[in-house]
């Protein structure tokens, strides 16, 4: 009896030594590459520092299809560990960053997440004779509303909200953010699961500014939404790629870099910049006031700037670089293509989302709630089925005291 | 007629336990570009080579594997001796003990990640560090994990003649002898369910984890921060890599056991 849980334990130990030996393996293969990018620089010695940097899911070139590992790079060429861990939303960064116990040193937030963190003073000021490569940002990327003077950031990526559709059902040309409220595609049409997003649509159609404080135009965006809600599939974020792919929907709003992967893989499937005008949203790196490696933080900034590695990261990640040096490095396809870098004067139509003042935050999130709950209706549903609860328990209760008292007599 | 409505019954429960697994494996061999999970393109082993060139991934399921079999481990031990000592109470503070250790059990997951967070991270100032990490994960998985242990071993003890401890003393077994030769392979069954209970646990765990990490990344949280792009089907792979090594060792296991059996009967 003994013995058989004895290797039963035996074996479950063996077989979580051998998975741990995987990472060593792979780190030798990632120097092999590593290789081909560097300047045949020696590796520079240990500093004993760890940094750690917290980025989105799936946002560096990792070492995986023939990219680069980057993060290796860094380090065999500083001598800086990294400690890399990743989020899937800017409010998970946040409350990561205010709960306290994570020591980060470099994050990657969105442009109003950088606007939000700058107004409560959570983010360093660089030290930009530390990150010499931000020579090398576009005009353009530089002073933005998010974050005025470029002080606290430094841009990563960006991209811009388009439509996509399926050309197989949809016949027409898109070019206004109203084929989202066409009931010709209903039950085909899917619409971001988070509010800026969504709401942002609907401020374009109404001509609004996507920051406005004014409660007005929110309720009226929101109206906007409500009479648009019968007509969409679901509320989705990733699962758009399922869905478009598969023709289960017809026509989506998703971010550029994202969802050029579709187009590019698909005959059927086109993006359009619609003429009402877009957000567009950078991804930037910050230094929280936190950090305790501030000086190893810059380096590391400064490193994803190199327009090489830049190029490479964006290769991997299919987001737009903000520095024209990059696009040497990247694929020629990717740099001609309109979905990955659209025509100035599409980028004349854009706007940047900043950090909204506390009011206007809490107004939105519940008049999200409201679009994506429905009205009234639906919270009768809900007392009914409470109601319906209640009902069978004290049914069964009832039941019980009767036969206990039928037992009795 | 009974046995064919009994049949269909049986194929459909496996079918409901297995087809999502199914499904899982076979698109892990889906050759897509854009990593689609529903519309089939061909047979491919690219997400496999992809997923041993990932670091990230593994360095992720290393730090998942770690965290499970510490932690299963020590809160084994210390479930083990807690469900001794709590068999060994009188009545009435036996039941306190066991609503205690029963509470966070059906306590949301998500009250025990925010109130260990709380928790760990006012210890970690007060102590000077800087940050969460394996040290916490440590310690939420253990915490997590005991309850389930105390509650498989118990019954063990509670079926177990208490006689049979006192007879080997009076054979002249010193006791911590006596609790090695006759306590514990009588309730083995029951620690080896809690080991197993706390490991897959362990491994599972996102919630709780998600608060406590700090700057450690488990696989599950891993998993979930690709949600904004989309679940690669390098995950695929990995769960199918992972499918296929446990059901080799249980098939292995039991072929061994078959064997071991055998040869006690013949």
């Amino acid at each position: 009896m003994m013995k058989r849980y004895f290797i039963h334990f035996n074996l479950c130990v063996v077989l979580c030594l051998a998975l741990c030996l995987f990472p060593v393996q792979t780190v030798l293969a990632g120097e092999a590459q590593a290789l081909t990018v560097s300047d045949k620089e020696d590796a520079a010695p240990d500093r004993g520092i760890t940094i750690n940097v917290y980025n989105w899911g799936e946002y560096i070139a990792n070492g995986t299809d023939g990219s680069p590992d980057v993060n290796e790079e860094f380090t065999r060429r500083t001598g800086i560990r990294v400690n890399y861990t990743t989020f899937d939303s800017n409010e998970a960064l946040y409350s990561k960053l205010v709960g306290g116990g994570a020591d980060y040193d470099v994050i990657i937030p969105s442009d109003y997440m950088v606007s939000k963190l700058i107004d409560e003073n959570m983010l360093a000021e660089l030290d930009f004779s530390n990150i010499p490569n931000f020579q090398y940002i576009d005009e353009r990327f530089k002073d933005p509303d998010y974050d005025p003077g470029s002080r606290y950031s430094v841009p990563y990526t960006w991209g811009v909200v388009g439509l996509f559709y399926n050309t197989d059902y949809i016949e027409e040309e898109i070019t206004s953010w109203s084929a989202l409220w066409d009931d010709r595609y209903a039950g085909k049409i899917l619409m971001f699961d988070n509010p800026r997003d969504s709401f942002a649509i609907a401020q374009f159609m109404l001509g609004q500014s996507l920051n406005t404080t004014d409660e007005n135009d929110w309720a009226e965006a929101a109206a906007l939404l409500k009479q648009q809600k019968p007509l969409v599939q679901a509320y989705v974020m990733d699962r758009i790629f399922d869905k478009m792919e598969s023709s289960e929907a017809w026509i989506a709003p998703y971010y550029s870099g994202d969802a050029a992967i579709l187009v590019e893989n698909s005959d059927s499937i086109q993006f359009v910049v619609p003429e009402e005008g877009t957000n567009y949203f950078v991804d930037a790196m910050c230094i929280p006031v936190t950090s305790s490696h501030k000086e190893e933080a810059e380096a590391y900034i400064n490193f994803l700037c190199d327009p090489e590695i830049a190029g490479a990261n964006m290769n991997y990640v299919g987001y737009s670089t903000p520095e024209s040096a990059a696009k040497a490095y990247i694929d020629q396809e990717m740099v001609e293509s309109p979905v990955h870098y659209p025509s100035d004067e599409i980028l004349e139509r854009t706007e940047v989302f900043v950090n909204l003042p506390e009011s206007t935050a809490k107004l939105v999130d519940s008049l999200w709630a409201e679009v994506k709950m429905g009205g009234p209706g639906e919270s009768i549903v809900l007392v009914a089925i409470i109601l319906g609860f209640l009902g069978v328990y004290i049914a069964i209760l009832v039941y019980k005291r009767r036969k206990r008292k039928r037992e009795l007599a | 007629m009974k046995k064919a409505g009994a049949r269909i019954y049986t194929f459909l429960i496996f079918l409901f336990l297995y087809a999502p697994i199914l499904v899982l494996i076979v698109y892990s061999f889906n050759d897509t570009e854009t990593a689609s999970r529903t519309v089939w393109g061909g047979f491919s082993l690219r997400w496999y080579r992809k997923l041993f060139e990932d670091r990230l991934i593994l360095e992720a399921l290393c730090n998942t594997l770690i965290i499970a079999v510490v932690s299963a481990a020590a809160s084994t031990v210390l479930g083990t001796m807690a469900a001794i000592g709590i068999n060994s109470m009188k009545r009435l503070p036996r039941r306190i003990m066991m609503n205690i250790t029963n509470f966070p059990m059906v306590n949301p997951e998500i009250v025990t990640g925010v109130s260990l967070m709380l928790l760990f991270v006012s210890a970690v100032r007060l102590l000077g560090g800087r940050s969460l990490g394996m040290g916490s994960l440590f310690a939420a998985h253990i915490t997590f994990c005991l309850p389930y242990v105390i509650l498989s071993v118990l019954p063990k003890l509670r079926q177990m003649d208490p006689n049979l401890y006192e007879a080997a003393q009076d054979l002249g077994c010193p006791p911590v002898r006596a609790f090695f030769k006759v306590v514990l392979p009588e309730i083995m069954p029951g620690i080896v369910t809690g080991l197993i209970m706390a490991f897959t646990l362990s491994i599972d765990d996102f919630v709780i984890s998600y608060f406590t990490s700090g700057t450690t990344q488990t696989l599950p949280i891993y998993i979930y921060s690709m949600t904004r792009k989309r679940i690669s089907p390098e995950i695929n792979a990995l769960s199918t890599v992972l499918f296929a090594v446990v059901m080799v060792l249980l098939i292995i296991i039991n072929a061994r056991n078959a064997k071991d059996q055998k040869r006690s009967e013949g």
